[in-house]
C-alpha cells in the first residue's frame, strides 16, 4: 500500500477550487509531502494515513492523549472515506476552516461532531467527542478533572443547542444557536491568519 | 519541540475550529504574527560552497544556530548570504538534518571533527539518527578509550599523580588495585604472591612421605606428621599475612558492602577460615574427621593467584558467562549416562560375579566409556553387553565432541550479544529520555509562558517584552492553541507539583469542596499575582506553592481563622491590581511582595467582592485584564459571572 505514490491535481485546479493562493498551496504541499520526519516508521509520500495523523497531532498535545480526537478529525478530513487523507482532501478541509464563511465553518464543525454522519448529533456522539477533547488535557489539570466533567459539558451544550428538546441536535438548530452566541461568532475569526 | 511538525501547526490550529461551538469560555485572541512574507530561499555559503534552502526548513529547529536569530551574526549584507568558515563536507550532514529530521554520521570523517561541527551548529549529539547512532557511539567510545589509555600511560610513567588531599584509605585502595603505582605496593604485591606460593607448596609437601627416623621397620609417614611444628609455623605465618591483607583491603575499600560480596574477598575468607576453625576446634577424635576435611579448603588459596593473573580472571568470567551451555552439556551427558547404565546393568544382570552390581555402579562404567577413557576395571561379558558397550562408546564420542564447538561459538556469540544488548538498552533509555525531555520541554515552556503573564493582552510594548521571554512565532501560535483548549474545557494545564497538591487538598477530610476552593484560590491567586509581576513570578509561585502545601496539610480550623485574619488586606491587593500595572511596576512589585509576605493564603471571599462589582474601576484594559485573571482563579462553577465580565 505504501508504494503507491499519489500525485495531487494540478496547482491551478487546486487554486481554483480552494481559497488559497498559489504560494500558500506551495508551502502547504511542502509540509504535507514530508509528514513524519521524526518518526522511525516509513510514511508514504503524498497521502497521510491515520497513524501519521495521530502521531503529528500528539506532538502538539504532549500532556494528554490526543489519539481519539485525531481519529475524529481524520474522519472529518477524509471525506471520501478511503482511509487516507490526500492533498486535495487536506486543502478542501483547510480552505473551509481558514477561509470559509461562518456558515461553512459551522457546517464543518457539525460534520465533525456527527460521527456516523446521519445528520443528527446525539448525546452519545457528543459525549464521545467531549471525552476525546478532555483526554487531550491529560491528567495534570487545574482544577482536577472529574469523571463527569465531559458529561456535564455535554448537558450544557445540549441545553443551549437543542431547541425542541428532542434529544438530538440537527444542523439547523446547531447553526441557529451558534449564530445567537456572541462568543462563538467572535471566535470564528480567530484562526484566519493561520497561514 | 520536535520540528518538522512546525509545518503542521497551521493544520492543528485550523482544526481547533471544531472546539469553537463547545467552548464555555471566550477563547483568547490569536497572537499577532507579522504578515508572513511567504517562503524565501536562503543562501548559505560554507567556505565557498553554496547551499540553498528554504527559510522554513531552517526554522524547523529553532534552538540551533541556523534556526534561530544567531545566524544573523554570520549574515553578509553585501552578498546577501550567510557565510560560515567551516568544513563544507560536514555541513552537508548538518543541512540534511534540517531537511529530513535525521542526523547521519559520516563514515570516513574523524568523529572528533564531527562532534566539533555539531557543537558549533548547536546540535546535540543525541540527535544522531538511529541508523548511525550505534556506530557513532562505538567510535566515540573507542576514541575516548584510546585517549584515556594514552593519559593513563602518561600518568603511570610520571609516577603517582594522586589528587591532593586524598585520604589514607584512598591511597591504600589505589595501592592495592594498581601495584605499579608505588614501590611499596609492588613489594606488597610480590610478598603476598610469594606467600601464596609458599602456602600452596607447603600444603602439597606435607603429604609427601618422608623417611622416618631410623627405626625398625622404617616407617614412612607424611612430612606433615614428621615435622608438625615446622609446618604449623609456616601455616600460621601465611595465615597471618593473608588475614592482615584481607583486613587492610576491607579498611581501604570504598564500598565495604560491595567488597564483602565480591568473589575475591570470598576466596580470601575461605582461604583463612579453616585455620581459625582448626584453632578453636579441640583435638578429639570425633571432630577431627571434619577438621581434616576443612584442611582441604586450604587449597583454595591457589585461587588468590587470580588477583595476580589476568588470564585466570578472564577464564573465570568465561565460565560464568557460558554457564548455560555448560549446564546443557552436563544435562545431556547425565541423560546419556543414565540410559546406558540402565541398559548395561540389565544386559549384564545374568552374569555371575559381574561388576555391574547396580545401576549406580554401572554409572562409573558408562562415564569411563563415554569419555573414551576405558580404564578396564569394569568390562561387559555378555554379547548384548558388548554390543551396547560399543554403542555407548561411539555415542560418547558424539555427545562429548558436539557441544564443545557449540559452546565455543556460543560463548563468542553470547559475549558479543550481551554487549550489544547493553548498548541497545542504553540507546533505548536515551531515546525515551529524549522524547520525555521534548514533551516536558513543551509543557514547561507553556507553563512558564503562563506564569510569565503571557495571558495578558499583548498591548503594552516594552514592559511586556521585558517580562515575557522572547518566543518564536511558532511557540506563540502553539501556546495560543493550548490556551484555546484550556478555555474550551475550562481546565488548565498544570505541572505535577501543583496537580499533586490539588489532589492532596481534595482528599483531605470531609470538607472537600471547601478545601479545593481554598487551595484553588491559593493557586489561582498565585497566577493572579504572578501575572501582574512576571519578573518575580517564579519566586512567588514557589513561595505560594510551598504555602499551599503547608495549607493543604493543615487543619480546617486553622484555615478559617487565617481566612478571617487576612480579610482586611485583601481588598488592598485587589485595588493595587486594578491600578495600571505597567506604569508603576516596581511599586506594585514591592506592595505585592509585602502582600505576599503576610498573606500566605488568600481569602475565599476575596474574589466575591470582585465579582459583585460587574464594572470595575480603572481603565478598560486594566479591567479586562483583571477580570480575565480573576476568571482564571474562579472555577467554572459560575459561568454567569464570567459572561457578565466578558461584556
Amino acid at each position: 500500500m505504501a508504494t503507491v505514490r499519489h500525485r495531487p491535481e494540478a496547482l491551478e485546479l487546486l487554486e481554483a477550487q480552494s481559497k488559497f493562493t498559489k504560494k500558500e498551496l506551495q508551502i502547504l504541499y511542502r509540509g504535507f509531502k514530508n509528514p513524519c520526519p521524526l518518526s522511525h516508521q516509513e510514511c508514504p509520500s503524498g497521502v497521510v494515513n491515520e497513524e501519521t495523523f495521530k502521531e503529528i497531532y500528539s506532538q502538539f498535545f504532549p500532556q494528554g492523549d490526543s489519539t481519539t480526537y485525531a481519529h475524529f478529525l481524520f474522519n472529518a478530513f477524509d471525506t471520501d472515506h478511503n482511509g487516507a487523507v490526500s492533498f486535495e482532501d487536506f486543502i478542501k478541509g483547510l480552505s473551509i476552516l481558514l477561509r470559509g464563511t461562518v456558515q461553512e465553518k459551522l457546517n464543518w464543525a457539525f460534520n465533525l461532531y456527527d460521527i456516523n454522519k446521519d445528520g443528527y448529533i446525539t448525546k452519545e456522539e457528543m459525549l464521545d467527542i467531549m471525552k476525546a477533547i478532555y483526554d487531550m488535557m491529560g491528567k495534570c489539570t487545574y482544577p482536577v478533572l472529574k469523571e463527569d466533567a465531559p458529561r456535564q459539558h455535554v448537558e450544557t451544550f445540549f441545553q443551549k443547542m437543542d431547541k425542541n428538546k428532542d434529544g438530538v441536535v440537527t444542523i439547523d438548530e446547531f447553526i441557529e444557536s451558534c449564530q445567537k452566541d456572541e462568543n462563538i461568532m467572535r471566535s470564528m475569526q480567530l484562526f484566519e491568519n493561520v497561514i | 519541540m520536535a520540528a518538522g511538525v512546525a509545518t503542521w501547526l497551521p493544520f492543528a490550529r485550523a482544526a481547533a475550529v471544531g472546539w469553537l461551538p463547545l467552548a464555555q469560555q471566550p477563547l483568547p485572541p490569536a497572537p499577532g504574527v507579522k504578515a508572513s512574507r511567504g517562503d524565501e530561499v536562503l543562501v548559505v555559503n560554507v567556505s565557498g560552497r553554496r547551499f540553498e534552502t528554504w527559510k522554513n526548513t531552517l526554522d524547523r529547529y529553532p534552538d540551533t544556530l541556523l534556526g534561530s536569530s544567531e545566524k544573523e551574526f554570520f549574515y553578509d549584507a553585501d552578498s546577501g548570504e550567510y557565510f560560515f568558515d567551516r568544513d563544507p563536507d560536514m555541513f552537508r550532514h548538518v543541512l540534511n538534518f534540517y531537511r529530513t529530521g535525521r542526523l547521519h554520521c559520516p563514515r570516513q570523517e574523524c568523529i572528533q571533527a564531527f562532534d566539533e561541527e555539531l557543537a558549533f551548529y548547536g546540535l546535540v549529539p543525541e540527535l544522531v539518527g538511529d541508523c548511525c547512532l550505534e556506530e557513532y557511539r562505538d567510535r566515540k567510545k573507542e576514541n575516548a578509550e584510546r585517549l584515556a589509555e594514552d593519559e593513563e600511560a602518561e600518568q603511570a610513567g610520571d609516577g603517582p599523580a594522586l589528587p591532593a588531599g586524598s585520604s589514607l584509605r584512598q591511597r591504600l585502595w589505589r595501592a592495592f588495585e594498581n601495584p605499579h603505582t608505588s614501590t611499596a605496593a609492588l613489594v606488597f604485591y610480590y610478598v603476598t604472591g610469594f606467600f601464596i606460593a609458599v602456602s600452596v607448596i607447603a600444603n602439597v609437601v606435607e603429604t609427601i612421605p618422608c623417611r622416618g627416623p631410623a627405626r625398625r621397620p622404617p616407617r614412612e609417614q607424611p612430612c606433615g606428621d614428621r615435622f608438625p611444628l615446622a609446618f604449623f609455623c609456616m601455616d600460621t605465618a601465611c595465615v597471618l599475612i593473608f588475614t592482615g591483607e584481607y583486613l587492610l583491603r576491607l579498611f581501604a575499600a570504598p564500598s565495604r558492602c560491595r567488597f564483602l560480596r565480591s568473589v575475591m574477598s570470598l576466596i580470601d575468607v575461605v582461604a583463612i577460615l579453616p585455620y581459625y576453625i582448626g584453632l578453636f576446634v579441640p583435638k578429639n577424635e570425633d571432630v577431627s574427621g571434619a577438621f581434616v576435611t576443612l584442611r582441604v579448603f586450604r587449597v583454595f588459596r591457589i585461587f588468590k593467584f587470580s588477583r595476580h593473573s589476568q588470564g585466570l580472571r578472564i577464564l573465570g568470567y568465561t565460565l560464568k558467562s557460558c554457564a548455560s551451555e555448560l549446564g546443557f552439556l552436563l544435562f545431556s551427558l547425565t541423560m546419556a549416562i543414565i540410559i546406558f547404565a540402565t541398559v548395561m546393568f540389565y544386559a549384564e544382570k545374568g552374569t555371575n560375579k559381574t561388576n555391574f552390581t547396580s545401576i549406580p555402579a554401572a554409572f562409573w562404567y558408562t562415564i569411563v566409556t563415554m569419555t573414551t577413557l576405558g580404564y578396564g576395571d569394569m568390562v561387559p561379558s555378555t554379547i548384548a553387553g558388548k554390543i551396547f558397550g560399543s554403542i555407548c562408546s561411539l555415542s560418547g564420542v558424539l555427545v562429548i565432541a558436539l557441544p564443545v564447538p557449540v559452546i565455543v561459538s556460543n560463548f563468542s556469540r553470547i559475549y558479543h550479544q550481551n554487549q550489544r544488548a547493553d548498548k541497545r538498552r542504553a540507546q533505548q533509555k536515551v531515546r525515551l529520555a529524549r522524547i520525555r525531555l521534548a514533551k516536558s520541554g513543551t509543557t514547561n515552556a507553556f507553563l512558564q509562558y503562563k506564569q510569565n503573564g503571557g495571558l495578558e493582552d499583548s498591548g503594552s510594548g516594552e514592559e511586556q517584552a521585558l517580562c515575557v521571554r522572547n518566543r518564536s512565532a511558532f511557540e506563540q501560535q502553539h501556546h495560543h492553541l493550548l490556551h484555546c483548549l484550556e478555555k474550551t474545557t475550562c481546565h488548565e494545564f498544570t505541572d505535577e507539583l501543583t496537580f499533586s497538591e490539588a489532589l492532596g487538598a481534595v482528599s483531605l477530610g470531609g470538607r472537600t469542596s471547601r478545601s479545593t476552593s481554598v487551595s484553588s484560590q491559593a493557586v489561582g491567586s498565585s497566577s493572579l499575582l504572578s501575572s501582574c509581576c512576571p519578573r518575580r513570578a517564579k519566586r512567588r509561585a514557589i513561595r505560594l506553592a510551598n504555602s499551599t502545601a503547608s495549607v493543604s496539610r493543615g487543619s480546617m480550623q486553622e484555615l478559617d481563622t487565617l481566612a478571617g485574619l487576612r480579610r482586611s488586606p485583601a481588598p488592598q491587593s485587589r485595588s493595587s491590581l486594578n491600578a495600571k500595572p505597567h506604569d508603576s511596576l516596581d511599586l506594585n512589585c514591592d506592595s505585592r511582595d509585602f502582600v505576599a509576605a503576610i498573606i500566605s493564603i488568600p481569602t475565599p471571599p476575596a474574589n466575591t467582592p470582585d465579582e459583585s462589582q460587574p464594572s470595575s474601576p480603572g481603565g478598560g484594559g486594566g479591567a479586562s485584564s483583571t477580570l480575565r485573571n480573576s476568571s482564571l482563579g474562579t472555577p467554572c462553577l459560575l459561568p454567569e459571572t464570567v459572561k457578565i465580565s466578558s461584556l
